[in-house]
């Protein structure tokens, strides 16, 4: 039966279902509101469950047959390890030896690593993914070759959805740097230390049932318990669960390419100007090159007007924690722990503090931290004139990342995207994104090597720069540049079939990627 | 002439670039093979472009193949070209819209501190050089392009001139040495090339030959604006006649030294104390002081260092130097803050400047500053102290309004 199809909020036309389940179209920031009660899994006993404690089972294979795996279920797994991560591609290849069909893998992230994913998405082993799809496997999904249609989420979106009840997680495996044979587990100590295991805390807690795996076997009990065993089915011992050089992401270095250092530099100043970097404001500066510049610019401005920030939210990394260990940031309030250097002052400085999409960014919290953040620096494939912005799609279609946090740190006081005006000949400034991820309401600055167009929306910020000598320009005017430097580009023609949604921080569907022709 | 001809970059790490090669044939029309990373939104522009530039040399039969890794239309239409003119000989250019920004002139006396070298067949680089604020970039035709790559190097910096925006930087071409660069010109005076750098001078001839040529084209092209003349010193033979070549036209607007080839022919190893150079540098000075011109030093090669890199350019200031040149955007703005001047300049400047501004006012031929005489050369001096001081923003342009420190 073929798909109705329904405008939503933003004037995207959405399908009335998606993998056969009825979706609700974005209705527009903070309209749409679930009402009932949170999902609740089912009740287990400790009569269940060995006296002793000792949850061990022999290998995964094991413990996903003695959970239950068959046909159909959602599996979730976790991007702690990020493009190291050994686990997740050896749950798929379990299923498949044991026949098991049409699986929903429910990663909170994926990356290249796992790749051979392809393989079981091919034979029937994974029906589709609901979670990022980065590199290969988003081109694999583009190219419209899953079986059913992906679904991305936010971070927080991911909490709500479960909480919701919208994704109900049949099995969730935890890889775990460290834990004890009763289940509690944490990412601070073992070959594979991580951090933190936040993005886990949900499935933990709302899974049927919960595997956690580990390469570090410590006694009862391992301290302190990020992951509580009292949620945990099973254990498993491994080998080697990650490859440490790959959990520590290759991103996570200051850009050495003098335009970034150029675009940081101006970001940076620009928010000292409009007075954004007052005595105790917060930041937000994601892991890549361009932003941990911003974070180093942001350093040296405090230290020259002797001021502090009251918190950082990390993703944290070595120079992260430099500031904090100089004395510039009273607390790091951490979601992931992107170098050694922040698993290490997560472990040993009570300042480093170690949060989840719960505490920060989820819908059905009373309250979240996302909105006391003063500014947040975040990246994107596109904007459009009227400020919404595309982090998922390239301009010519191919869906390559995932949303991670984004959308949540939309909610912060000030968002500032610092972008090139062009990448290669792609202008980044459009008439319409490619695909919405966040409505133009929430985003509030672009900064561009060639000038800083400000919503204007955002009548306080205009008046901060009335006498500045930053080049402010109009957006219109900034797309207008790209495209006589560009040319303006040719319109994509896409195929009928929707390849994934995606979902905003409420549940509701904001739009949706159509497959790519070759 | 060849029935093929290739231009162009390709390989891995290659961006903002192409690859074209084309082949004549006898018959069976035009053959485009588009292989382009942006081939999704710029698929058919690529193609109108390349079939425009094939049917401006009136090239009827060809197979012509583009690898295309997000090359902007100046460097398409410059790889095209390049590859047309490896087949055939025609006299035409094809020739991109000259964007009107880049139609300004410059003065002969302007602030000349940073000039960021830019390779001249390197097209990625040159897209953002301008947004870094150097006072003058320069387009290289000579060291930094491979000898098999110069030709194509010409069109390329050419469409470069007409099209890219450089944001009020000074547009510079190094030529190749002489004879060779002479043939450059061709490609470069027409399309508002604002300095001419001549590499490797050795006498005041070689700097009028240029001299003469450009007015020629100039003359023969209809345009009537000023391109001027900066020739680098870069041998022993250089330096001794370092005046000679200053002086020989009223166009040179400043004298370089290029330290490596120099210490090179000196047969010394060059230091980080640079004794081996001291001589060089300060006859450069001299001699662009006695022409009434001024002196730009060499580069620092290590990238990495700014602390030495400050340390440098304060020595280079204090030596007499104007300006020096930049292999990497991220020395400019260390450059011009140690070419800046102190506050004690400033100072020094504004009064020498109000006790001119006074002088004048009471209609005085003699301007004094308590019991010194001041020369008319020290008030322009400090005039050009105080222009660079608003330029810098260490003054606001109403610094006569707002006092001197001496008064408060």
């Amino acid at each position: 039966m073929a798909n109705k199809y329904v405008k939503n909020a933003v004037g995207r036309m959405i399908p009335e279902k998606i993998n056969g389940k009825p979706v609700i179209p974005y209705q527009g920031v903070h309209k749409y509101k679930t009402t009932g009660r949170r999902y609740a899994p089912p009740l287990p006993s400790c009569a269940d469950y060995p006296e002793d404690g000792n949850k061990l089972v022999k290998d995964l294979k094991t413990a996903l047959k003695k959970a239950g795996l068959k046909d159909g279920m959602t599996i979730s797994t976790h991007h702690h390890f990020r493009n190291g991560d050994l686990v997740a591609n050896q749950i798929f290849i379990a299923a498949s030896e044991l026949g098991v069909k049409d699986l929903v893998w429910f990663p909170s992230a994926s990356f290249h690593c796992h790749e051979p994913m392809i393989e079981y998405l091919k034979d029937g082993t994974i029906h589709h993914i609901e979670g990022s799809m980065n590199g290969p496997l988003g081109r694999f999904a583009s190219l419209g070759n899953m079986k059913g249609t992906g679904v991305l989420r936010s971070h927080g979106g991911r909490y709500q959805a479960v909480q919701d009840g919208d994704v109900v997680i049949d099995i969730a495996v935890i890889a775990s740097p460290t834990a004890d044979p009763f289940g509690n587990a944490n990412g601070l100590t073992g070959d594979s230390a991580c951090g933190l295991l936040g993005f886990a805390l949900a499935d933990s807690q709302y899974a049927h049932k919960v595997i956690v795996v580990t390469d570090n076997l410590v006694p009862f009990p391992c301290v302190p318990w990020q992951i509580q065993g009292n949620y945990v089915d099973y254990v498993v011992e491994m080998d080697q669960i990650g490859i440490p050089e790959r959990i520590i992401s290759g991103t996570t270095r200051i850009t050495k390419s003098p335009d970034r250092l150029f675009l940081a530099e101006l970001t940076a100043k620009f928010c000292d100007e409009v007075g954004i970097l007052y005595d105790g404001f917060s930041f937000q500066a994601g892991a890549g090159g361009t932003s941990l510049a911003i974070g180093n610019y942001f350093g040296e401005i405090m230290r020259k007007k002797g001021i502090k920030a009251r918190f950082a939210r990390g993703g944290s990394n070595q120079y992260l924690v430099e500031m904090l260990e100089e004395g510039l940031i009273d607390y790091i309030l951490d979601g992931q722990t992107f170098d050694l250097a922040g698993v290490r002052s997560m472990r040993e400085n009570p300042n480093h503090v170690n949060t989840s999409p719960f505490t920060s960014y989820n819908y059905h919290g009373k309250g979240n931290f996302a909105g006391i953040v003063d500014v947040v620096i975040l990246g994107a494939t596109e904007v459009d004139v009227n400020y919404n912005a595309n982090v998922v799609t390239h301009s010519d279609g191919y869906l390559l990342h995932g949303i991670g946090g984004w959308q949540n740190c939309l909610f912060s006081k000030n968002v500032i995207l610092p972008i090139p005006l062009f990448r290669d000949r792609i202008p980044i400034i459009r008439d319409e994104v490619t695909t919405i991820c966040g409505p133009g309401e929430l985003i509030d600055v672009i900064v561009t090597e060639r000038g800083i167009a400000i919503n204007p929306r955002r009548k306080d910020l205009l008046d901060a720069v009335k006498n500045s000598k930053l080049p402010i320009r109009t957006i219109e005017d900034l797309k207008e540049e790209a495209e006589r430097i560009c040319g303006k580009p040719e319109p994509v023609e896409f195929g009928e079939r929707v390849i994934a949604g995606i979902n905003w921080v409420d549940g509701t569907v904001i739009d949706v990627v159509r497959q790519v022709i070759e | 002439m060849s029935k093929k001809g290739t231009a162009g970059n390709q390989g891995p790490g290659i961006r903002s670039d192409c690859f074209a090669a084309l082949e004549l044939k006898s018959s069976g029309g035009i053959e485009i093979i588009l292989n382009s990373k942006v081939d999704a939104l710029f698929k058919n522009s690529i193609q109108d472009l390349a079939n425009q530039i094939l049917d401006f040399f009136q090239i009827k039969d060809a197979k012509l193949e583009i690898i295309d890794r997000g090359a902007l239309p100046f460097v398409l239409a410059a790889r095209i070209e390049a590859a047309v003119k490896v087949c055939l000989d025609p006299q035409e250019e094809f020739l991109l819209e000259m964007i009107p920004e880049n139609k300004y002139q410059t003065r002969k006396d302007r602030t000349r501190r940073s000039r960021l070298y830019l390779p001249g067949n390197s097209p990625k680089l040159m897209l953002n050089a301008g947004i870094h604020q150097p006072d003058g970039i320069i387009l290289d035709l000579e060291d930094s392009v491979a000898p098999d790559k110069k030709e194509q190097a010409r069109f390329l910096v050419r469409n470069a001139l007409r099209q890219v925006n450089f944001y009020g930087a000074e547009r510079m071409v190094r030529i190749n040495q002489l004879p060779q660069g002479l043939d450059d010109l061709t490609y470069l005076v027409p399309h508002y090339v604002n300095l001419i750098l001549l590499p490797k001078c050795e006498s005041a001839d070689q700097v009028q030959a240029v001299d003469k040529k450009i007015s020629e084209i100039l003359s023969d092209s209809g345009f009537d604006y000023p391109v001027y003349i900066m020739p680098i010193i870069e041998s022993a033979l250089g330096v001794v006649r370092a005046f000679e070549i200053a002086s020989a036209s009223g166009n040179v607007a400043a004298l370089a030294i290029g330290l490596e080839d120099y210490t090179a022919d000196l047969g010394a190893p060059r230091t980080k104390e640079g004794r081996e150079t001291f001589f060089a540098r300060t006859q450069v000075v001299n001699a662009a002081r006695a022409a009434g011109i001024q002196a730009i030093d060499s580069v620092f090669s290590d990238v990495g260092d700014m602390d030495a890199l400050r340390g440098v350019v304060l020595e280079s200031k204090s030596l007499g130097f104007d300006g020096m040149g930049c292999i990497h955007p991220r020395q400019i703005k260390v450059i011009h803050e140690s070419f800046a001047p102190t506050e004690k300049e400033i100072q020094k400047a504004e009064d020498i400047v109000r006790a001119f501004d006074e002088a004048a006012s009471k209609g005085l031929g003699v301007v004094s500053l308590g019991s010194k005489m001041i020369d008319p050369p020290v008030v322009k001096r400090a005039q050009k102290t105080i222009d660079l001081a608003v330029k810098t923003g260490q003054l606001p342009e109403n610094w006569r309004e707002q006092g001197s420190d001496q008064d408060n």
